[in-house]
C-alpha cells in the first residue's frame, strides 16, 4: 500500500518539517481530529470549559457572598444589581449559582470517579475472567440495579447521614452497577480481539494483559461512560438537595437553591428558574461532548 | 534421520458446547525434525489453528503428550511452561491487521515481549534488542515510531515475526501468516520466513489451507480433516501421488495457471460429518465417493503405506499408484 498524499496528510507533513520530533499519528490523536470536526460537540467542550472557569473563579465573578444575607433586598425580581435576583433571605441567587457550579461539578466528578474505579473494577474482573467470577459479580449488581438509583442513594443517606462524603457515596453505589455492566462490556470487546491472544503468546500476564492492552484500548469507551455519567451524577445530586436528602443548607448547591425557591414558584418563578437552567446547561454539555466523543474514538459505531 | 524437535502424541483438544464436546484436535500423532517445517493443511473449521494453539497451551490440551526435546511440556503446570517454555515456543499469527496493538507504535510492540521475558535488561538494552530485530526482519528505521494501521500487511506481517523472533525460539507455529496478505507480499514474507529458518536454525508448523503456499515452504506436509490427521508424507509426494481420497480433492482445487489445461475437478458432495460427539467412523464417509459400510462403522488408523506415508483410509493400498 503507498502511502497517501491527501492534503490533510500534506499539512500533517508541513507541520512535521517544522517540529523537532515529528507528530506521531496516534489513535488519541486521529480521534481528536474526529471530535475537533464535530461542531456539536465543540459546543459541549466550550460549555463544560466555561463552566470550569466559572467554578475556579467563583469569587472573582461572583458580585455578593453567596451566603451573605441582606433584608433590604429580599425577594428581589432580575435587574442589574441582581442579575438572576434575590431569595426570601436577601441572597443574591446569581452569585449562588456561581459558587454551585464548584459543589455541582467536583461532587460530580467525584462521585463518578469513585463509581468509575469500584464498578470499573468489578466490570474489568467480571469480563475478563468470565464464568463463575462473571456470573457471581453480575448477579449481584443486578440486584443493585433493581433498586432504583435515587431509592438506592436515599437509602445510603439515611443510613449513613447527610454531607458530601456521604453524597458521593451514595452516587457511588447506586451508579456502580451500570458502571460494571458498561466496562464489562467494553472489555468483552476488546478481549476477543487477536492482540491480547498475541501478547499472551509472547508471555504476558494476566495483570499485564489487562493494564497493558485491554484498559488502553477500553479507554475511549470509557472515557465516554466517565463524561455521560457526570451529567448523571450532577442530576442525582440536584435531586436528591431538592428532595432535601443531598447537601445541608446554605451549600449553595443549585439543586438546593432550587429547593429555596420551590415554596415561591408562583410569586417568584425566576427563584427555580436560574438553577434550573444551570443543571440543564451543564447536563445538556455533559451529553454533547459525550456524544462527540463516542463519535470520535467509535467511528464505526454509527 | 536427525533427532526430533517435537513429537506429539495422541493430543487430543475437546471443547464443551450446550450440544456435546467438539472435537476439535483428535488423538492427532506427528513428529517434526529440528531445523524442518511441517505443512498442515486442510480446510476451514478442521482443527488447523487450535491444533497450533494448543502447542502453544494457549488453549489447555484435553489429553495427550507433546514432547520438546523429551520433556512434555503438554501436562507440566501451567505456570512452569510459561516460565520456562514459553519463549521456546512461538507463533506467528493470521492477521496482521487484528493481532498487534492499535495502541502501540512498532518500536513498543517489539520491545513488549523482550521487555516481558526478561525483567533484568535496561531500557538501552531493550531498545537494542528491539532494533536489532527489526534489521532482521527488514523494517526500516523510520518505521520505529509509526503505529500499525500506518502500515501495510507486509509489513505488519513483520512486525509479528520480529516479535515472536526476539524471544529466540527454537519452534514457531506459523498459523496461516500469508493469507491475509497479497500475493506479491506472499512471497516476500515466505521468503524472509525461509531464510530466517536458514540463518537461526528454526523449527516450523506451517497451518495454511494454500496447497502452492505449503508446496514452497514444507518438508513434511500432514493433512488434516475434522480434528483428525488423515495423510502425512513428504511434500514432494503429496503433489506426486496422494492417496488418501480427501487429500486428492484437495489437490484437485489448485488452479492451474494455464487456460488451456484441462482441469479436472474433483468436486465433493453430501454435508460434512459433525464434529460435536462424532461416532467411530471414517469422518470423510459422508462426502466420499468410495466410500462404504466398512468407513461408516469403523475409523481407519494411520497406517504407513510408503516410508514415511501415512494414511488414515480403509481402502489405502487401492489408491496407491
Amino acid at each position: 500500500m503507498a502511502k497517501m498524499h491527501t492534503p490533510a496528510m500534506e499539512k500533517i507533513e508541513r507541520k512535521n518539517a517544522k517540529r523537532k520530533k515529528p507528530r506521531q499519528i496516534t489513535p488519541s490523536y486521529e480521534a481528536w481530529k474526529r471530535f475537533r470536526r464535530n461542531p456539536t460537540a465543540l459546543v459541549g467542550l466550550i460549555i463544560v470549559a466555561v463552566l470550569i472557569l466559572i467554578a475556579i473563579f467563583a469569587p472573582l465573578i461572583a458580585p455578593y457572598n453567596y451566603q451573605s444575607q441582606d433584608y433590604a433586598a429580599m425577594m428581589q425580581k432580575p435587574s442589574a444589581a441582581h442579575l438572576f435576583g434575590t431569595d426570601q433571605f436577601g441572597r443574591d441567587i446569581f452569585s449562588r449559582c456561581i459558587y454551585g457550579a464548584r459543589y455541582s461539578l467536583l461532587i460530580a466528578v467525584f462521585c463518578t470517579l469513585a463509581a468509575l474505579f469500584s464498578g470499573g473494577l468489578l466490570g474489568i474482573i467480571a469480563g475478563y475472567f468470565g464464568g463463575k467470577v462473571d456470573t457471581i459479580i453480575m448477579r449481584i449488581m443486578d440486584i443493585f440495579q433493581a433498586i432504583p438509583m435515587i431509592m438506592m442513594a436515599m437509602c445510603i443517606v439515611a443510613v449513613l447521614g447527610n454531607g458530601i462524603p456521604q453524597l458521593v457515596a451514595a452516587i457511588m453505589f447506586a451508579s456502580m452497577p451500570t458502571m460494571a455492566r458498561n466496562n464489562r462490556a467494553a472489555i468483552l470487546r476488546v478481549r476477543g480481539n487477536d492482540y491480547i491472544e498475541s501478547s499472551e503468546a509472547i508471555g504476558c500476564s494476566k495483570f499485564q494483559l489487562i493494564m497493558k492492552h485491554m484498559i488502553p484500548n477500553a479507554a475511549g469507551i470509557m472515557v465516554i461512560f466517565f463524561v455521560g455519567f457526570l451529567a448523571v451524577s450532577i442530576m442525582m445530586m440536584s435531586s436528591m438537595s431538592y428532595i432535601g436528602v443531598g447537601l445541608a443548607a446554605p451549600t449553595p448547591e443549585w439543586g438546593l437553591i432550587l429547593n429555596d425557591g420551590k415554596s415561591y414558584l408562583t410569586s417568584a418563578p425566576y427563584m427555580m428558574f436560574f438553577p434550573a437552567l444551570m443543571i440543564m446547561i451543564t447536563c445538556f454539555a455533559f451529553n454533547l461532548m459525550g456524544d462527540g466523543l463516542r463519535d470520535a474514538f467509535d467511528p464505526k459505531m454509527n | 534421520m536427525s533427532e526430533n524437535l517435537l513429537e506429539v502424541k495422541n493430543l487430543k483438544k475437546y471443547f464443551s458446547t450446550p450440544h456435546g464436546m467438539l472435537h476439535a484436535v483428535d488423538n492427532v500423532t506427528f513428529n517434526i525434525e529440528k531445523g524442518k517445517t511441517i505443512g498442515i493443511v486442510g480446510e476451514s473449521g478442521c482443527g488447523k489453528s487450535t491444533l497450533g494453539k494448543t502447542l502453544m497451551r494457549l488453549h489447555e490440551p484435553t489429553s495427550g503428550e507433546v514432547l520438546y526435546n523429551g520433556v512434555d511440556i503438554a501436562s507440566m503446570p501451567l505456570k512452569k511452561f510459561k516460565k520456562e517454555y514459553r519463549s521456546h515456543i512461538q507463533m506467528i499469527f493470521q492477521d496482521p491487521y487484528a493481532s498487534l496493538d492499535p495502541r502501540m507504535d512498532v518500536l513498543q510492540l517489539i520491545e513488549e515481549p523482550i521487555k516481558v521475558n526478561d525483567k533484568k535488561l535496561s531500557k538501552k538494552e531493550v531498545e537494542d534488542k528491539a532494533k536489532e530485530m527489526m534489521e532482521l526482519v527488514g523494517l526500516a528505521k523510520r518505521l520505529e515510531t509509526a503505529y500499525p494501521h500506518e502500515l501495510d500487511g507486509g509489513r505488519r506481517q513483520r512486525i509479528g515475526i520480529a516479535r515472536a523472533l526476539s524471544l529466540n525460539p527454537s519452534f514457531i507455529v506459523c498459523d496461516e501468516p500469508v493469507s491475509a496478505l497479497d500475493v506479491s507480499i506472499q512471497a516476500q514474507i515466505l521468503n524472509l520466513l525461509m531464510d530466517l529458518q536458514e540463518q537461526r536454525g528454526l523449527t516450523y508448523m506451517f497451518i495454511t489451507h494454500d496447497m502452492s503456499v505449503v508446496k514452497h515452504i514444507s518438508d513434511d506436509i500432514a493433512v488434516m480433516y475434522l480434528g483428525q490427521m488423515i495423510e502425512k508424507c513428504p511434500a514432494d509426494e503429496i503433489f506426486r501421488d496422494t492417496i488418501h481420497p480427501y487429500s486428492q480433492a484437495l489437490l484437485s482445487a489448485i488452479p492451474i495457471p494455464d487456460v488451456h489445461a484441462k482441469h479436472e475437478r474433483m468436486v465433493l458432495k453430501g454435508e460434512l460429518t459433525s464434529p460435536i460427539n462424532p461416532k467411530p467412523c471414517c469422518r470423510f464417509a459422508k462426502r466420499c465417493p468410495y466410500a462404504t459400510d466398512q468407513c461408516r462403522q469403523e475409523e481407519p488408523k494411520l497406517r504407513e503405506m510408503r516410508p514415511n506415508h501415512l494414511v488414515a483410509c480403509h481402502y489405502a493400498e487401492k489408491f496407491v499408484k
